[in-house]
């Protein structure tokens, strides 16, 4: 499929056929309130040699640049991307068809999803999963609703405030024009999800966690599950770190009820924050109610195998208002990436993979403990943890920025009383040399 | 599907314009869907049916039905409690389809059985069915 704009004589030919004047007659119908009356402020377009020029003075302009080591995940996590995944993900049967679900047409994107869909499902530990999400933000709040739909009568939800700041503000956006309420369960010493209130609440639909949560800490979802079903609700579990499942009990398989979350480190690029991969999925009694395309196995009419949407009954383009989502699409171009990684790295390579993490990222928490530094938390984490610095942090980690390396992340931005708390991250791709210029900069 | 001279509507119960029926047996009423709806429908994959002592108003929705080609909304022709629930139709909803007056949907304990004066018979029935 080719992407070209229209010319002046296209735009004059389909304003001749429905018998417009002109832009502004054509857009009549939308409120003047609702249009831009000035004109777009929009620079001289640049050729192609002034245009890069231009991106390399931007470049030079970062305090950052891609020749750091970064130490900074919450949410994004600079993992390496085998050679392999771009470039077969690069084909353009793959990369530039859009929305391909017509059967006849898209039997290898549709077989890519419903793998994707397999690998998934015994990622998280789920029966089903789906297509997937927009990204693991959108479908906590997608997974809510959900809870809220299978508890018709129930009006409210609970999410753990160790639930990544970005995710609750994306929940609370969705929420916002309901009249549903949300509840918020603090986190204990441990930085583990405070539960012990759980029976004092009536009425709640869901309950989300994240794990491991926003401080690194692997929630205990086995309890969880097990005290959340007690107060008659659905466990949610979240998560924005999928590699961990490589290490640590998946959530489905502890009880969650649906489980969902952000698959960029799948062999997605961190980017400037986006694209991001939502992965979803639930028990099977609750597929009527999941949001988000699925893909099935069905036999054509001579018995071959292939590969169709299924239960599409529920969604916006036959459902109307009544679907279970507003989704109707899904991260094709991203899904595709995380089924090819996870079938790269197989079960052992993703195993290695996020025990090697756990491995980095404790050697890195040891030292800074050793360093001074006070480990925040006591639960065990995966490969992200929350320190305490004795002395005003903020001077080191200027000198290390430097020397071209980014430590941690300042947790007082997020959440009030975490003064000089950092939030470290070290996934595979940081060198040892890296991790001992971190301890040895904080020992001075 | 069928045309309207070959549509089974039986006499002796009710009907509402969103193609319900209801039948009285005794103090309760049996509510399910008309030939003509399980007809306009296609077969029906899932039915979704409310919980046994849920209470609902004449044309609540009550539940859904899932064919191959829709989801479409159940809407209850009188109200009432319900006191049972075809528990068969979870595992073989095509029953709906088979016969859609032995293939009930709910069994309910009017509030009013006056309310079924408000519904159609047969020939009434079969006038809006025309109109449409």
């Amino acid at each position: 499929m080719r992407y070209l704009p229209h010319t002046e004589a296209d735009i004059k030919v389909m304003f001749d056929a429905i018998g417009v004047k002109d832009f502004e007659e054509l857009f009549r119908t939308v409120p003047e309130a609702c249009r831009y009356d000035r004109v777009m402020e929009l620079p001289e377009s640049k050729t192609e040699w002034s245009l890069d020029q231009y991106m390399g003075e931007v470049r030079s302009m970062m305090t950052v640049t891609p020749a750091h080591s970064v130490l900074i995940g919450a949410g994004r996590y600079r993992h390496h991307i085998p050679a392999t995944i771009p470039n077969v993900m690069g084909r353009s049967e793959f990369l530039t068809a859009y929305t391909p679900y017509q059967p006849e047409m898209a039997q290898g994107t549709l077989q890519g999803l419903f793998e994707y869909q397999t690998l998934t499902a015994r990622l998280l530990g789920v029966d089903v999963a789906n297509a997937s999400m927009y990204d693991g933000a959108t479908g906590l709040a997608e997974a809510l609703l959900m809870g809220l739909r299978v508890e018709k009568k129930k009006t409210r939800i609970a999410l753990s405030t160790a639930i990544h700041p970005h995710f609750r503000d994306v929940v609370a956006t969705y929420f916002q024009p309901t009249d549903y309420e949300i509840v918020e369960l603090p986190s204990l010493e441990d930085g583990r999800t405070d539960l012990s209130r759980l029976g004092a609440e009536e009425g709640l639909a869901a309950v989300a966690l994240q794990s491991p949560n926003f401080f690194g800490v692997v929630e205990d979802i086995e309890a969880a599950a097990a005290a959340v079903h007690e107060v008659g609700a659905l466990c949610v579990a979240c998560f924005s770190e999928p590699l961990a499942f490589g290490l640590f009990k998946s959530p489905g398989s502890c009880g969650a009820d649906i489980v969902c979350g952000e698959g960029q480190s799948l062999g997605i690029p961190v980017s400037f924050g986006g694209p991001g991969l939502g992965m979803f999925g639930c028990r099977e009694t609750f597929v009527r109610n999941m949001p988000g395309r699925l893909v099935g196995e069905t036999k054509d009419l001579d018995g071959k195998r292939g590969y169709v949407l299924t239960l599409s009954t529920r969604e916006q383009h036959i459902r109307r208002e009544k679907a279970t989502s507003n989704i109707c699409s899904n991260q094709g171009i991203c899904t595709l990436t995380a089924a090819m990684y996870m079938a790269s790295l197989g079960g052992t390579g993703l195993r290695k993979l996020a025990r090697l993490n756990y491995d980095k990222s404790e050697y890195l928490k040891k030292g800074l403990q050793e360093a001074g530094a006070r480990c925040c938390f006591s639960a065990p984490t995966f490969n992200e943890f929350v320190v305490e610095f004795k002395h005003d942090f903020s001077k080191t980690r200027k000198k290390l920025v430097e020397q071209g390396i980014v430590a941690g992340l300042d947790l007082a931005r997020f959440y009030p009383g975490f003064e000089n708390r950092y939030l470290f991250c070290v996934t595979e791709t940081v060198p040892k040399e890296v991790l001992d210029s971190v301890i040895s900069e904080v020992k001075k | 599907m069928k045309e309207i001279n070959e549509l089974n509507l039986p006499e002796d119960i009710h009907y509402s314009e969103d193609h319900e029926w209801a039948k009285v047996t005794g103090d309760t009423v049996l509510v399910g869907i008309s030939d003509y709806a399980q007809d306009q429908l296609g077969d029906i994959v899932f039915v979704e049916l409310p919980e046994v002592g849920d209470s609902f108003e004449a044309g609540d929705e009550f539940g859904t039905l899932e064919s191959v080609k829709a989801v479409s909304e159940l809407y209850i022709p009188i109200g009432g409690e319900v006191i049972a629930v075809n528990e068969e139709l979870e595992d073989a909803p095509e029953l709906v389809n088979q016969d859609p007056y032995s293939g009930w949907i709910i069994e309910i304990k009017p509030d009013d059985i006056g309310e079924l004066e408000k519904l159609l018979d047969r020939d009434a029935y079969l006038e809006v069915l025309r109109g449409e």
